[in-house]
């Protein structure tokens, strides 16, 4: 039983050393390719892979765990986890609540999805996009009318049966989509600049942990290990460090 | 799971479906009935104790105990059960972890409340951040029967307390006319008889509590639900058995699921009926 559960919620990578050392990852698993749950029940994707080197750089035991994209400020700051590694966009807004630390995705544009053979104005129609994201904020102020959704593989089934004329959200999700829709879905607008890039999500209290997960990040852009991971995991022309 | 597996893209028809269902993923859900089951049958001891409690306080002889029971029945029932969800458990962790903090931290002088942060040291927190998994989980489930045995409890004990008030007086008189004492007055005749006013009324509480275990998520406890939503939902490419959105597959299998759990219980419910109905005057 215990087996059963460990290997259906998140894989502990923790093993012995010291225990103030083990760092509590947490991520929304439903956005992929920057994380999702895999066919094993494991934690898996962009963030994944990122998030295990930065531990290994920086010495800690780190282990993962999902939370929902709504609750995962506030679970972060009552101290269910440390960190939130889950394509989070630094705002000014999330900057008050908690800390971010150096960003490990450079800004990156965001689409708008609808279906290839209607025609859509981005900026009047109905727009999808999920809670509490830059992109939310972003159809808000266009004038469009903005339809919001817990998880993003809802705005995507939104978009697909007529709720919503498009969705909002980072290319890099999109893109897979649009490319495995078998011609049903494609971009109907340009590309939007919005938000900083992504980074980790840490309490204000936890400086020392901030300065060891920046020193990781800093040096695996400096050996170019960022850049291979970045154009393993999204798709050709994503922006590089 | 089994050696044809180890390459799903490769596979096809049935037996692409057979290794599909059979994902480490799949076997969670599977696992996550057993969660739902579980937590219905722990649920319902402390359920019943604190209905008890609260029909018992409802009807005490002494007035602070009395104001007692009909605020925990009128507090609870009337709060949105959504907003208790999202409000009780983190409060009953906080107060836990702020316990924990006092007693094996005293050294530490930095307040709890740091802005938004609440930071208690390491060694009090619930559990451990170095504790498996399981323990996590757990920990989770027991905030979810706490919270779900405090607000299904406070309904019980009005459904009791009704009941208990049902039973026509003529019983207890008679009963007390026989030289019985009070104790052996509400054990022997009010209590027995009291099952028959209760028992749709609990039936009913039992079928919500059926339907309402999709609120575990919430708790951090993933469901059925969840699995079927995470499970049923587009998956492209980057997993291993890519498919379309399949949730309405999920969604008819919980369908199923729920009616026979329902199904089940109405039948069971019907016997103990007819068992607490036996030498009662009842129009059936």
């Amino acid at each position: 039983m215990k087996k059963l559960l460990l290997a259906a919620a998140v894989s502990a990578l923790a093993t012995g050393a010291a225990w103030a050392d083990t760092v509590r990852m947490g991520t929304e698993g439903a956005y992929p390719p920057y994380n999702f749950i895999n066919d094993k029940g494991e934690v898996d994707g962009f963030e994944r892979e990122l998030g295990d080197e930065i531990c290994k750089r920086a010495e800690l035991d780190c282990t993962w765990v999902t939370n929902e994209w709504d609750s995962i400020i506030p679970n972060l700051v009552s101290g269910n986890y440390d960190t939130i590694i889950a394509g989070m966009s630094v705002t000014a807004e999330r900057d008050e609540v908690i800390d971010f630390t150096n960003e490990y995705i450079p800004p990156s544009p965001s689409g708008y999805v609808g279906l290839a053979d209607g025609s859509v104005d981005v900026m009047k129609g109905i727009i999808a996009a999920q809670t509490n994201t830059i992109q939310a904020g972003h159809v808000a102020a266009s004038g469009a009318t903005l339809v919001e959704f817990a998880t993003p593989d809802e705005t995507i089934a939104a978009v697909k049966n007529g709720e919503a004329d498009a969705v909002l959200a980072d290319k890099d999700f999109l893109a897979p989509i649009v490319a495995e829709s078998g011609g049903m879905l494609a971009f109907v607008s340009d590309d939007v600049a919005i938000g900083g890039g992504v980074a980790m999500g840490m309490r204000e209290s936890d400086g020392e942990l901030k300065a060891k997960m920046n020193a990781a990040i800093d040096s695996m852009k400096a050996d170019g290990t960022l850049n291979t991971m970045l154009a393993k995991w999204f798709e050709e022309n994503a922006p590089q460090w | 799971m089994f050696e044809i597996c180890a390459d799903p893209r490769s596979l096809e028809g049935l037996t692409w479906l057979s290794c599909y269902l059979t994902t480490p993923k799949h076997s969670a859900m599977y696992f996550s009935i057993l969660t739902v089951l579980g937590m219905l049958l722990a649920v319902v001891p402390p359920i019943l104790m604190l209905g008890f409690a609260g029909a018992l306080a409802r009807r005490s002889k002494i007035a602070p105990i009395r104001w007692f029971g009909l605020g925990y029945t009128s507090i609870v029932r009337g709060v949105p059960d959504i907003v208790f969800f999202l409000f009780f458990p983190i409060a009953l962790d906080q107060a836990v972890e702020y316990i924990r903090h006092k007693i094996k931290c005293s050294d530490v002088l930095e307040p709890i409340y740091q802005g938004n942060d609440f930071v208690v040291c390491q060694a009090a927190k619930m559990p451990l951040g170095t504790s498996d998994q399981f323990y996590h989980e757990a920990w989770g489930f027991s905030l979810a029967v706490i919270t779900f045995a405090i607000v299904f409890g406070a309904f019980t004990a009005n459904t009791l307390h009704g009941a208990l008030n049902a039973v026509p007086k003529g019983q207890l008189e008679t009963a007390r006319a026989f030289g019985m004492s009070e104790r052996q007055t509400f054990w022997r005749v009010h209590m027995p008889q009291m099952w028959v006013y209760a028992l749709p009324g609990l039936s009913n509480l039992w079928m919500i509590l059926i339907k309402a275990t999709p609120l575990l998520f919430l708790l951090g406890v993933k469901d059925i639900v969840y699995w079927a939503k995470e499970l049923g939902s587009m998956k492209t490419q980057v997993y291993a058995y890519a498919h379309p959105d399949w949730r309405v597959w999920y969604f008819l299998a919980l369908l199923v699921f729920y009616l026979f759990l329902t199904w089940i219980s109405q039948r069971v419910f019907d016997r103990i009926f007819a068992r607490a109905s036996r030498g009662m005057a009842v129009a059936t």
